[in-house]
């Protein structure tokens, strides 16, 4: 068992925005319970302990816990390297100099589209011009930026303008990821899906980019996997070199896992290094021990460790199945008929978006129990 | 994460004269746990080993490629000089160093 380099602290899953490819999950009111300042510096402590060398502040919109800067503070001190990702709602020009005071190391800022009419759309509330003057800010203020867009059917042909923005306010990293199918994005996958056209076109786009601005900066493209004949190595293994700690303390191997059947481990009852080398959430698919036909005997069973389960558990109910993206998968069929869907001639234009709350609606609390 | 996987950056190639240092955005730190130093930066981290540890640890802006190459035969017998510049090149290549011109 390898130790974990990287924490994803999911903070809280409060958001100024409400995209509808948010990962968050769907019954976000059973989170809603969030840790204290103290109980994150334990789990940044007992984090560094472990091996963990870059925390992840993230959420929902991490800048909505007033005390993200102590939290900031609490990771810095002890030589985690701190990353924020953020929405910028929030990033004012004080908030963001406190930040960087207390040791603030990368800020990441969501762009939803290549323009404001668009990406004020999406993200459900006018919030283009305050993410461009953040953008600013944080250059300003010395940070190394990330601007990222999760591409889907109605951004994904502004892909140049992406990039020309990213250069044009100096980023140094430019992240397009093409939306992954969990949480609220997998109840939106018919309309978010794009086409296959659409894909190749950004493509081209985006080989041309990273030739053009490698002495500057760093275009990372995450592959639409419903497109790809082999699955994703998912977080380069099962609970092998991150986890996730949620906003209630429930630990996860990754932010998408919170469906799995598995049963539920957390900060509040465990030391995160018992539930790293032992808890079923964690050793379940670690390794390949586990791993059914075809990938049992598949060549590239150490490239892919099957897939991602949580995808698996997605399409087919079964977690330990081969990922469905890959085209030896016995459930292929699953994907390519979403992908024949995307690509109908008759399929409808501007199909309905289901938005993401902002918060976990108090009025009707999830009757569901949670499948765990 | 292997440096050796990065495309060289055209045109630049570490040269003795240059003062290598670390780019801005990037941090040495040791990791207790693995006892190894790693080179840290945004969504990345490069685990390194004692010899490119000794070498990012001289790289203070100030110092030369053949200083540093000096300083390191002061302490140990076999020091490759274009060992040193090609490991730094690597590191340039991925934004990780900056050269300053000697």
């Amino acid at each position: 068992m390898d130790s974990p380099f990287g924490l994803l602290a999911e903070l809280t899953y409060r958001c100024p925005l409400a995209c509808a490819y948010c990962s968050n999950p769907l019954n976000m009111a059973d989170y809603s319970d969030e840790l204290s300042t103290n109980e994150w510096r334990r789990v940044l402590v007992e984090a560094s302990d472990l091996g963990v060398l870059q925390c992840h502040l993230s959420g929902g919109e991490p800048l909505l816990r007033r005390d993200l800067v102590e939290i900031v503070a609490g990771a810095h001190d002890l030589g985690l390297y701190t990353n924020l990702v953020t929405s910028a709602i929030g990033l004012s020009r004080p908030r963001a100099e406190q930040l960087r005071a207390a040791g603030l190391d990368h800020v990441q800022i969501s762009i939803q589209a290549d323009e404001p009419t668009v990406s004020d759309r999406i993200a459900g509330t006018p919030s283009w011009q305050r993410k461009i003057e953040a953008m600013g800010v944080v250059k300003e203020l010395g940070w190394p930026l990330t601007v990222n867009v999760v591409l889907h059917r109605y951004n994904i042909d502004g892909v140049a303008n992406v990039l020309g923005l990213a250069e044009e306010v100096g980023a140094d990293r430019v992240e397009l990821a093409n939306t992954q199918y969990y949480g609220w994005a997998w109840r939106n996958r018919h309309a978010l899906l794009p086409s296959r056209a659409q894909l190749e076109a950004a493509e081209i786009v985006v080989r041309a980019a990273r030739e053009r601005l490698r002495d500057r900066m760093d275009v990372i493209y995450v592959i639409p996997d419903y497109y790809s004949r082999y699955p994703k190595p998912c977080m380069g293994g099962w609970a092998s070199r991150q986890l996730t700690v949620t906003p209630n303390g429930v630990v996860l191997p990754c932010p998408a896992a919170h469906a799995l059947p598995l049963p539920r481990a957390s900060v509040r009852e465990d030391p995160l290094e018992r539930i790293w080398a032992e808890s079923p959430v964690m050793t379940a698919f670690r390794g390949t021990d586990w791993l059914p036909e075809p990938c049992r005997s598949c060549d590239r069973r150490e490239l892919d460790f099957g897939g991602c389960r949580c995808q698996a558990f997605q399409l087919t109910g079964d977690a330990a199945r081969t990922d469905p993206v890959c085209h030896l998968s016995p459930d292929h069929d699953l994907v390519a008929r979403a992908v024949e869907a995307a690509n109908a001639d008759s399929r409808a234009d501007g199909l309905p978006l289901v938005p993401r709350p902002h918060r976990a609606n108090r009025q009707t609390p999830t009757a569901a129990p949670q499948r765990r | 994460m292997d440096p050796t996987t990065a495309s060289s950056r055209r045109g630049v190639e570490v040269s003795t004269s240059d003062q290598p240092r670390l780019a801005r955005h990037v941090r040495l730190t040791f990791c207790r746990t693995r006892q190894r130093h790693t080179l840290q930066l945004p969504e990345t981290v490069v685990v390194l080993n004692d010899s490119g540890a000794d070498i990012l640890e001289l790289c203070d802006g100030r110092r030369s490629v053949a200083e540093i190459v000096a300083e390191l035969r002061a302490r140990y017998q076999a020091v490759p000089d274009d060992e040193v510049r090609w490991f730094l090149t690597r590191l340039v290549a991925r934004r990780c160093v900056e050269l300053a011109d000697g």
